[in-house]
């Protein structure tokens, strides 16, 4: 009898044990669940998009077509209020020029704004071309997870911008953009880069650097409309991203990228 | 013409090879080669602290609160140069309301006051307290309230509460060495998790800003024990700096090491950015890479460390060459800031050619700023010495 009360007795505390054990087990396990998923969250970035009525906008450059007039920088700091010293650019034109010897020259004389002037001598060169370069509204953005108090941002649209009431002007985004596309605005003193023109596709215009040239080398469009002329243009070419291995979800499609092209 | 464009215009006479347009202004110049070089004094200087505490090295005694002292001096100082580089500081505070989550810089003004407030302030608190009361007692005037203030009301001295002290004292500096450890280790991951620069992106960087602040908190350490001792006319004990330099020896061979493995890592791998890394190293860093962090700080300071362990001969000689070395190791650590602050920002991202880069004199990111940032420390540490001098606090029993 005592032996069975005294089982009883360690059943019961045993169950409250077990019962505890779990409730402790399932809280420490919920806990360190979440917090491991909430810091991989924070510690893997990426933009999605969120508003499927919205369009998720994607570039494309055609080397082949880019001439070299430098129209889409000129036209880019009239718009945009970028100072015209030549450090400061939205968007500017690069010169390749591959020798026969296998070494590359590559220049870009005030963003390519004035032109190009070939210095090379014609016997010594291999091939040439023009490389139109611009923000390539990543939507795993560098320079979008690392500003520190989140002025820059991206759109629901996938355009990746800049809050300049914001923005404290640490220039880690400088830092961290791969692509050498941001500066900071010398008169406003913030970080400051291509919106897509934001401000135009808003109204329904097109970007101004877009609108300027003459061959259309440059085209913008939603990524998520399968029948816009953006994904057909994807669909029958082969187009590359800048740096692929840096995985920064560039939707900046290069048609006819050299391998030269960084 | 603006004399910033005047400038930018000088230097785009200088750039060599091609680089981004917009790369043409360093981003960050002297302030931020200061700012990890202040960082990392105080986190070396506490770590030779905890050594004393928790290991015991009874030898180190008379540099704990030397140490502790020095720590927060530096401390009071880190941000300022990080405040005072931005091109909108008066917003500085927006990174503690609304710190963005994903960027590693973030959480730095959370790791910096988690240290200063719960680590530094804490420890000298319990640690001077009982003195603090005692002071408060014997002082007149200003001075009595001063003490009484920094004692925050706690006056009671009882044998209980001062083993309190030191068992609070002992568990916040078991506390603060990890925390020491993630101060300079996240000030290296700032730099280290960058992808797109090749020179920072790197999981070793925050490891090696680790050893490297431990070298130069050593170095400094010592150096502030020697010259104090001078000004106070005491005796320099040749006992504690065998010890401090046999630290700094076994610390620095580990950070040579590190640093070694990184470029050798770099060269075996030779990744796309290897050939403009090449040229960096053996141009442009040349000087502030070999023959400063090199040799003039490390080579050097490791073979004076290894002969100084076997030469016992001229007490004298041994100290000067003592003061030498910490001088030495705290040039070669400034370089290395330099190197990888500055050396990470001379080439461009197109891996195709260089910018150069010239210290303003004047100006809130210029040579007299990054100085005043340095030697305000040090005006802070004889300001905290003399209010509260380890040299006369209560002796405690072991």
């Amino acid at each position: 009898m005592s032996q069975s009360t005294s089982t009883m007795g360690n059943e019961k505390i045993n169950t409250s044990r077990r019962k505890f054990l779990k409730t402790a087990v399932t809280l420490a396990g919920a806990t360190i669940g979440y917090t491991w998923l909430k810091s991989s969250q924070i510690l893997l970035f990426a933009a999605k998009p969120k508003d499927e009525n919205l369009p998720w906008y994607g570039l494309v450059i055609d080397i082949q077509k880019c001439i070299g007039c430098g129209n889409c920088a000129k036209a880019c700091k009239n718009e945009n209020d970028v100072p015209i010293e030549p450090f400061f650019f939205r968007t500017w034109v690069e010169q390749y020029t591959v020798k026969n010897d296998g070494s590359v020259n590559i220049v870009s004389p005030n963003g390519g704004i004035n032109g190009f002037e070939q210095t090379v001598p014609t016997e010594d060169i291999f091939k040439s071309f023009f490389v139109p370069k611009m923000c390539n509204h990543c939507s795993k953005s560098p320079c979008t997870q690392v500003c520190p108090v989140g002025a820059t941002f991206e759109s629901p649209e996938g355009v990746v911008l800049i809050d300049e009431k914001y923005c404290i002007g640490c220039r880690y985004c400088v830092q961290a953009c791969p692509y050498g596309c941001r500066f900071i605005h010398p008169v406003k003193k913030v970080a400051n880069k291509c919106t897509l023109c934001y401000h135009r596709l808003k109204k329904g215009l097109e970007p101004a650097c877009m609108e300027t040239c003459p061959t259309g080398a440059r085209m913008y469009g939603n990524l998520r409309d399968k029948n816009s002329d953006l994904v057909k243009f994807l669909k029958e070419h082969t187009t590359l991203v800048l740096r692929p291995h840096l995985n920064t979800g560039s939707k900046l499609y290069y048609n006819g990228l050299s391998s030269e092209v960084r | 013409m603006d004399p910033h464009f005047q400038h930018l215009y000088d230097i785009l006479a200088h750039a060599q090879g091609y680089i981004f347009p917009n790369e043409i202004d360093l981003q960050w110049g002297i302030l931020i080669v200061v700012y990890p070089f202040i960082t990392g004094l105080v986190a070396g200087a506490f770590i030779l602290a905890s050594l004393e505490r928790v290991f015991k090295v009874k030898i180190l005694k008379p540099t704990y609160q030397i140490a502790l002292l020095t720590a927060l001096s530096f401390l009071l100082v880190a941000t300022m140069p990080l405040i005072s580089h931005l091109s909108q500081p008066q917003r500085a505070y927006e990174i503690m309301i609304t710190p963005h989550s994903s960027s590693a810089m973030a959480i730095f003004g959370f790791v910096y006051l988690w240290y200063l407030a719960v680590v530094l302030l804490l420890e000298i608190w319990f640690d001077y307290r009982h003195s603090m009361v005692v002071w408060s007692n014997e002082k007149k005037g200003v001075m009595k309230w001063i003490y009484k203030i920094l004692t925050l009301g706690v006056n009671d001295i009882s044998p209980r509460t001062i083993h309190w002290d030191r068992k609070l004292g002992y568990i916040i500096t078991i506390v603060g060495i990890p925390s020491a450890f993630i101060l300079h280790g996240y000030v290296g991951f700032i730099f280290g998790s960058l992808k797109a620069n090749p020179w920072w992106s790197s999981p070793l960087i925050p490891i090696i800003f680790l050893f490297s602040a431990m070298v130069s908190g050593i170095a400094l350490v010592m150096l502030v024990y020697m010259i104090v001792s001078y000004l106070r006319k005491k005796a320099i004990d040749l006992n504690v700096l065998d010890a401090i330099g046999k630290y700094l020896f076994f610390i620095l061979i580990l950070d040579f090491t590190l640093e070694s493995l990184d470029q050798i890592h770099r060269i075996y791998e030779a990744e796309e950015s290897f050939e403009i890394i090449k040229l960096l190293v053996s141009g442009k860093l040349y000087l502030t890479l070999f023959v400063a962090q090199g040799l003039i700080g490390t080579i050097i300071p490791l073979i004076t460390l290894v002969f100084l362990q076997f030469y016992k001969h001229k007490i004298k000689l041994q100290k000067t060459m003592y003061f030498i070395v910490s001088v030495l190791v705290l040039i070669g650590v400034y370089s290395m800031r330099w190197n990888v602050v500055i050396g990470g920002q001379l080439f461009s991202k197109s891996f195709s050619g260089f910018t150069s880069f010239k210290v303003g004199l004047i100006g809130l990111d210029g040579t007299l700023m990054a100085v005043f940032w340095l030697v305000l420390p040090i005006g802070i540490l004889a300001f905290l010495l003399w209010l509260l001098p380890p040299w006369k606090m209560v002796k405690e029993e072991d």
